[in-house]
């Protein structure tokens, strides 16, 4: 049982609010929080801990406290939020691994949660239309965040055969949403007009953030799951349903011209589009999430709609015009 | 988008995200003796306007209906219907399942737009469509022909309208089809899915009623003087996922799909060029340019055969590849059998 839980990256969204959520939880005895730089929202009974996972420091912290359970959260997926895509690879795979080797010298540590994400899948024509976790990329992410997370993987995967009495549970998350929080992804429902690959018109699934602190709480307290769990809100929505349901024209793109628009839309300002996205604009991603509700015994509270409509469909007004519309006519 | 009038910068702003900078700006507002606008009026009248255009819309789609013949009930119930449709279009209000099949978009889009070239162009004349179970998984397997595959479409339609519960047909596809835009979003959304075994499976375990082409390429890029020579069945996968889901495989035979562009010769340098399979050259394409497009009016029967159950044999049996050859074989060999026996009995290749 988790009575020592250490989270790393708790000065993000996710992190902070899974400290939160774990330090609630009368099951745990204490929660430790680490990051670099101290969160700037409540992480409630948790105790902040200033330390760079990048730092053997942070095997000195897992020995001391007698840690038993790791969470590892402290994966970026926006090059922004890390400053720069070096230092964002640098936290993800180089911190990856150092906490890994810190892990593998603490004898205290009984299981490990890492957040992984649906980008290992990457995005590719040759894509089944849903990825169970026995799945591997069709075409393996060549840059970015995608590469990133399947080393870390990788990483992970290493660990695992390197201390197999240790349990390692990996959740591959879709992309989470949530108010407030700033991914590639959700900048791209923030934009004025939303880009559209000519002819494509992918199906993607969301989580909301409250179901991934519900998922990582779970993936932290329930022992017998182990390995990797897809983890996702039922059923999908396309590209072009999604600018509706946010309100957003869609403006047709070329597939290729994905770096133009993200050089088009930092010059004019206009937001923040990543090219690294276009695979998924074109051909989506969709994974299966019968594990989720099997091994993990977890079933978000809303599905990729309902999540999607709670966070960018709020003051979509055209819909709310043609409901009173659709009544009259 | 900052510089935008007062009533739509409000919303604006509130949905991006808060950059303090502006967010800062908008609190010291310059002083006004007037007090804005509420912005509640401005909506009621941008809410006029679409009342206004949806008013015209229907005396538009009146007009038409009358100038089409018809009246009264039956062109308002009509009207009515394609308004709330285009509504759930603007709005998103639409479902698409897991593999991206979006059923009201194929009711209202996709097959009307087919079934004028399956009943007027093709006629098609459909047969032993009672062997099409009316619930639960099955597995259609067909011949491919006809350099375009515009047999899987008129498969589609003809599953769709002449079964009586108008099941959808739900197709395997070549990754070459997912590839190209407008054609795989087009595949996605009218039911189709990546010819591989576990996208087969999955659809059978849901209970589908899937439909593959097996040839593939081979099949519909075979040259003319090759037609009704049924090509190799791919490698018998089709086979193991009806064994792993234990479905019946239903053996389908279109004829007149060959003869609507003859393929006379294959341009192999252009369809390299292009990333095709092949290029065709028909008695009319590219000759003829767009013109060459339109297919030959040929007269067309789909015959679905009596089902082979696969139900008698263990899942474990997908794994023996002499049951999964032989099994391919009898499906290969019942096709080819009724393809013979319909070309004796059509009159002619086009009527």
């Amino acid at each position: 049982m988790a009575t020592t839980v250490l989270v790393t990256g708790v000065s993000r969204f996710v992190g902070g609010l899974a400290a939160r959520a774990l330090s609630t939880d009368p099951r745990i005895e204490r929660v430790l929080a680490v990051d670099v730089v101290r969160p700037a929202h409540d992480i409630g009974r948790a105790e902040f801990v200033r330390a760079d996972i990048r730092n053997p420091i942070i095997g000195k912290i897992i020995k001391q406290e007698n840690v038993d359970t790791v969470v590892h959260l402290g994966v970026i997926t926006t090059p922004r939020q890390a400053g720069g895509r070096t230092t964002q690879k640098e936290i993800n795979v180089i911190g990856t691994m150092q906490l890994l080797a810190a892990c593998q010298k603490a004898p205290s540590l009984k299981r490990l949660v890492v957040k992984s994400s649906s980008a290992v899948y990457g995005s590719s024509p040759r894509d089944p239309a849903m990825f169970t976790e026995d799945m591997t990329a069709r075409r393996t992410p060549p840059r970015g965040f995608g590469k990133d997370s399947v080393e870390v993987e990788t990483y992970v995967r290493g660990f695992g055969r390197r201390r197999p009495d240790v349990e390692v549970c990996m959740l591959r998350m879709a992309n989470v949403i949530g108010p407030g929080l700033r991914t590639m992804f959700s900048d791209l429902f923030h934009l004025p007009v939303i880009p559209s690959p000519v002819g494509f018109d992918g199906r993607f699934q969301v989580l909301h953030l409250d179901d991934a602190i519900g998922a990582i709480h779970a993936a932290t307290l329930r022992e017998d799951c182990t390995g990797v769990i897809n983890v996702a809100g039922e059923g999908v929505l396309t590209l072009h349903q999604a600018a509706r349901i946010a309100g957003r024209p869609t403006l047709p793109v070329l597939a290729q011209a994905g770096p133009l628009v993200q050089q088009l839309t930092a010059r004019t300002r206009v937001g923040n589009f990543d090219a690294e996205q276009m695979d998924l604009l074109c051909f989506g991603r969709g994974m299966d999430t019968t594990a989720q509700r099997t091994v993990l015994g977890f079933t978000p509270e809303r599905t990729t709609r309902q999540a999607f409509t709670d966070v960018f469909g709020g003051d979509n007004r055209l819909t709310a015009l043609l409901r009173a519309g659709g009544a009259h006519a | 988008m900052p510089d935008k009038p007062t009533g739509s910068d409000a919303t604006g702003a509130r949905k991006r995200p808060p950059r303090s900078a502006f967010a800062g700006a908008r609190a010291d507002r310059p002083l006004h003796v007037v007090p804005d606008p509420a912005p509640a009026p401005q909506t009621g009248g941008s809410s006029y306007d679409v009342e206004s255009i949806i008013k015209l819309l229907v005396r538009g789609l009146r007009m038409t209906g009358a100038a089409a013949g018809l009246s009264g009930e039956d062109l308002d119930r009509r009207i009515t219907r394609a308004l709330a449709f285009l509504r759930r279009r603007l709005t998103g209000e639409y479902e698409v399942d897991d593999f991206g099949f979006d059923q009201e978009f194929t009711d209202e889009v996709w097959l009307p737009l087919l079934r004028p070239i399956y009943k007027r162009w093709f006629r098609v004349e459909v047969r032993g469509i009672e062997n099409l179970p009316l619930e639960g998984g099955a597995l259609v397997v067909s011949n491919h022909s006809g350099t375009v595959p515009v047999d899987g479409l008129m498969v589609q339609v003809a599953i769709h309208d002449e079964t009586p519960g108008h099941r959808y047909a739900r197709a395997l596809g070549a990754d070459l089809v997912f590839q190209s835009p407008v054609l795989g979003d087009l595949a996605r959304k009218s039911g189709s899915t990546l010819a591989a075994n576990s996208d087969a499976e999955r659809l059978l375990r849901a209970g589908e009623l899937t439909f593959v082409c097996p040839e593939g390429f081979k099949g519909v890029g075979k040259p003319f003087g090759e037609r009704y020579r049924l090509q190799r069945f791919g490698r018998g996968g089709f086979v193991s996922a009806a064994l792993r889901t234990g479905v019946p495989i239903i053996p389908c035979s279109i004829v007149g799909a060959e003869e609507i562009f003859p393929l006379l010769g294959n341009a192999k340098s252009l369809a390299r060029l292009f990333g095709f399979p092949y290029f065709p050259l028909t008695p009319t394409f590219p000759w003829l340019g767009p013109l060459g497009l339109v297919p030959l009016p040929s007269k067309w029967i789909i015959e679905f055969g009596a089902p082979i159950p696969t139900d008698s044999f263990e899942p474990a049996a997908a794994d023996d590849p002499m049951l999964v050859f032989d099994l391919t074989d009898q499906v290969r060999e019942t096709i080819q059998q009724t393809l013979y026996s319909l070309l004796l009995q059509r009159r002619s290749v086009f009527w």
